[in-house]
């Protein structure tokens, strides 16, 4: 196990619980899917082209997008041709099987994380996805696990981003390093990794301003950051969290493709999705990019912020009530 | 990731080729690969189902122009539809009232704030008002000081009530110090919500039934999936906005939430978000959108130009020449200059899908066809009548009249032959012939 261990899985008991608190948030999903499940079962002994037709349109509208869809779909459809007394209701285990496949990794995540030591965490992500609580929430959270942390302030641009992480500081009482706005972020960046190490710190998180993955200056900048920190501290940023929003469409793969060019995103966040947004399309981002999702965001409040569980994920859309 | 898209969609329009008449096998195909475009730009599921649906009860029985693939025409009465449904509706603000009220409402990150500078400074400059601003969202930390920066940047004063947490006392004291210092605009920034949060959902309700808006707005950020049509519904649904912005469309993404809120709720899409600066908001054009979401290039532009330039009577003519092999030079001349007349190569290119990018920094030189006209009106006119006259004598001294070379003259006659041959195969696929031809060189 890596970084993540600080993130690491919970007891057993804890564990429940934190499916309860997914379900909840997924709730308006998961009664989505079966009620339709339900209804195009109805009557039905076999699987059939209908079912598979109408499998395919929950699946998009989760989000999943169509390449993703139809892999499923294909997954299924071979279950189907080896089984053709499948019963409808066996549909749901193979699909919840096919989804999982799909977003699990295809080797070892590569341990490069030192045992001991500071750990470095940059955040980036389009404009409103909740960068800057995310790493608010993150910050608590490992301080309360006992962690001396220190929140930096690349986001210079946005109106009002330092006050905001600011705030997020003082409430957890953690380190907080800020220059003024309009300021360089990669010197942000460096001077946060600089006071980081000399005041022993274990984790580092580092804000950065949203920007759309098409503005080619921008993602330049966060290259360099990425640079200076590497430059500073050899193997940092440890971590690189690409930070989702669940509504976001197919344009997701697109920010996790040019994220990942400029800067070796080493997993997600899906932030907002205790909404009725799915948040489908990460299946699609962790089985093309082979990006594991690191946290889901289930609510406002710091709780709801959780490790992401795959089998919880997939198992909360698929579960019969 | 456009490119694709286009590729399908052109393969699809192979299988139309040669097809007068949109029929019902014939664009079948068509309408399955722009119901995947469609969804795949993200335009709600169901939506996309409803919309090919209706667009193909239009387009069945139209008549098909022959230098026109049946596909591409298609695609046209898609994107038209796709225009109409987007746009129509004039998408002036409401001002009216003393001071007029303009809310703004939307999920956490769509953008309201940032609109809500734009707005102002939008208001100040273009329509002479005396804009203020309310900051109402009281739980993002600091949310009230961006508004603060923003209205500094763009020179609007700023209304905030330190300390409370009531958005609806906020806003009320907003509008009497709106009434007690003539201001004539307040817009309203509201905190983040989501749909599905009943306690959020009844504060913008109670804001909305106090303020009586004139114009309450639903931001919506451009890269939203399929939740578009339950989130815009759902605030539909609680406060009947009258009007959408779409935020952050200087991304890539191809914005079919647009589509979607609209077939939804009837209600226009007045402003677009274009950028990070407090200028960088934009009216709403229904057509470029149409094609952002169809991913189309400019495959439309080509059609129109095509169909503008195309001259009925000459084709059926032409195409009588053709069937009866007495197809020669003259006439190849006349569809090159039907072609030139059309536009630029590099413009031309540039709008076939597929070929787009793949042109864009290339320097394609509208000199193509100057060696062919060049060579062509050095012949004789005999010789462009019938061109087995065109012996080896012939050649060198059109080649030394047009300033090429035999060579070239060689390969232009083969072409020009087996151009005749195919031409008389295909019937009408003349101009494709031609600009594949254009293409080898």
């Amino acid at each position: 196990m890596g970084l993540f261990d600080l993130f690491k899985k919970k007891k057993e008991s804890e564990r429940a619980e934190d499916e309860q608190r997914m379900d909840r948030g997924l709730d308006k999903t998961r009664e989505n899917l079966l009620g339709r499940m339900a209804r195009m079962l109805v009557g039905k002994s076999k699987v059939d082209a209908d079912v598979l037709d109408e499998l395919e349109s929950v699946l998009i509208e989760a989000d999943l997008g169509v390449e993703t869809t139809v892999r499923v779909i294909r997954k299924l459809e071979e279950n189907v041709a080896r089984d053709p007394y499948l019963k409808p209701s066996e549909l749901e285990g193979h699909m919840r099987k096919a989804v999982l496949e799909l977003m699990e990794p295809k080797s070892e995540e590569p341990n490069t994380v030192p045992p001991t030591g500071l750990k470095v965490i940059l955040v980036v992500g389009v404009n409103g996805v909740g960068k800057t609580t995310t790493i608010g929430k993150l910050g608590l959270r490992f301080q309360q696990q006992g962690l001396k942390v220190m929140l930096a302030a690349a986001d210079t641009f946005r109106a009002a981003a330092i006050d905001q992480l600011k705030v997020w500081a003082d409430r957890s009482g953690v380190d907080f390093v800020a220059q003024s706005m309009g300021s360089d972020p990669a010197a942000v960046a460096h001077e946060a990794l600089q006071r980081a190490l000399s005041s022993e710190s274990d984790v580092l998180l580092i804000d950065t301003a949203g920007r759309l993955h098409n503005k080619v200056n921008l993602m330049q900048e966060l290259s360099k950051i990425r640079r200076v920190l590497e430059k500073l501290l050899p193997g940092a940023p440890h971590e690189v969290l690409l930070v989702l929003d669940a509504s976001t469409g197919q344009n997701a793969l697109e920010q996790a493709r040019q994220f990942t060019a400029a800067t070796q995103v080493t997993g997600l966040v899906l932030t907002k999705l205790d909404g009725t947004a799915k948040g489908g399309v990460v299946v699609a981002i962790a089985s093309e990019f082979q990006l594991p999702v690191r946290f889901v965001g289930l609510g406002e409040g710091i709780e709801d912020l959780q490790v992401f569980d795959a089998q919880i994920f997939v198992n909360s859309l698929f579960k019969t009530v | 990731m456009f490119e694709k898209l286009s590729e399908r969609l052109e393969g699809a329009f192979h299988l139309l080729k040669g097809r007068g008449q949109i029929t019902e096998i014939n664009v079948a195909e068509t309408l399955k690969e722009v119901r995947r475009a469609l969804v795949e730009a993200d335009v709600s599921y169901k939506v996309a189902k409803d919309f090919v649906d209706r667009v193909k009860e239009q387009a069945l029985g139209q008549k098909v122009i022959t230098s026109l693939q049946p596909g591409q025409l298609m695609i046209k009465i898609v994107r038209d539809e796709m225009a109409r449904m987007m746009g129509g509706q004039a998408a002036e603000l409401n001002l009216k009232g003393q001071p007029a009220i303009v809310l703004v409402a939307g999920l956490q990150g769509s953008g309201k704030t940032t609109f809500s500078g734009k707005l102002a400074s939008f208001l100040k400059r273009k329509r002479s008002q005396k804009v203020l601003l309310a900051a109402c969202d009281v739980y993002r930390p600091a949310a009230i000081d961006q508004l603060k920066i923003l209205g500094e940047q763009v020179g609007v004063e700023v209304f905030s009530v330190p300390g409370s947490t009531d958005p609806v006392h906020i806003a009320t004291q907003a509008v009497a110090h709106a009434k007690a210092k003539g201001f004539s605009t307040l817009i309203v920034d509201t905190a983040g919500r989501l749909a599905v949060d009943a306690e959020m959902m009844d504060e913008i309700v109670r804001l909305h039934r106090e303020l009586k808006p004139s114009e309450t707005l639903f931001v919506v950020d451009s890269m939203t999936g399929q939740d578009a049509v339950n989130t815009a519904k759902a605030f539909h649904d609680a406060i009947a906005y009258d009007g959408v912005v779409l935020t952050k469309l200087d991304g890539d993404t191809r914005g079919g939430a647009a589509l979607s809120i609209r077939s939804v709720v009837d209600k226009p899409i007045k402003f677009v978000g274009t950028g990070e600066k407090s200028d960088a908001l934009d009216v709403f054009y229904p057509d470029r959108m149409a094609d952002r979401i169809l991913g189309m290039g400019d495959v439309v532009s080509l059609v129109e130009r095509a169909q503008e330039q195309f001259d009925a009577e000459q084709a059926r003519a032409l195409s009588k020449k053709i069937a009866t092999n007495k197809f020669g030079f003259d006439d190849f001349l006349a569809q090159i200059q039907q072609i030139k007349k059309m536009g630029s190569m590099k413009d031309l290119m540039g709008m076939i899908p597929g070929v787009g990018k793949a042109v864009k920094d290339l320097d394609i030189s509208d000199d193509a066809f100057k060696h062919i006209e060049a060579m062509i009106h050095s012949m004789t006119p005999q010789e462009r009548q019938n061109p087995s006259l065109i012996n080896g004598s012939r050649r060198k001294r059109i080649a030394a009249g047009s300033g090429t070379g035999i060579n070239e003259v060689n390969k232009l006659i083969k072409q020009f032959e087996d151009m005749s041959k195919m031409m008389k195969k295909m019937q009408g696929g003349g101009a494709k012939q031609l600009a594949s031809m254009m293409g080898r060189r």
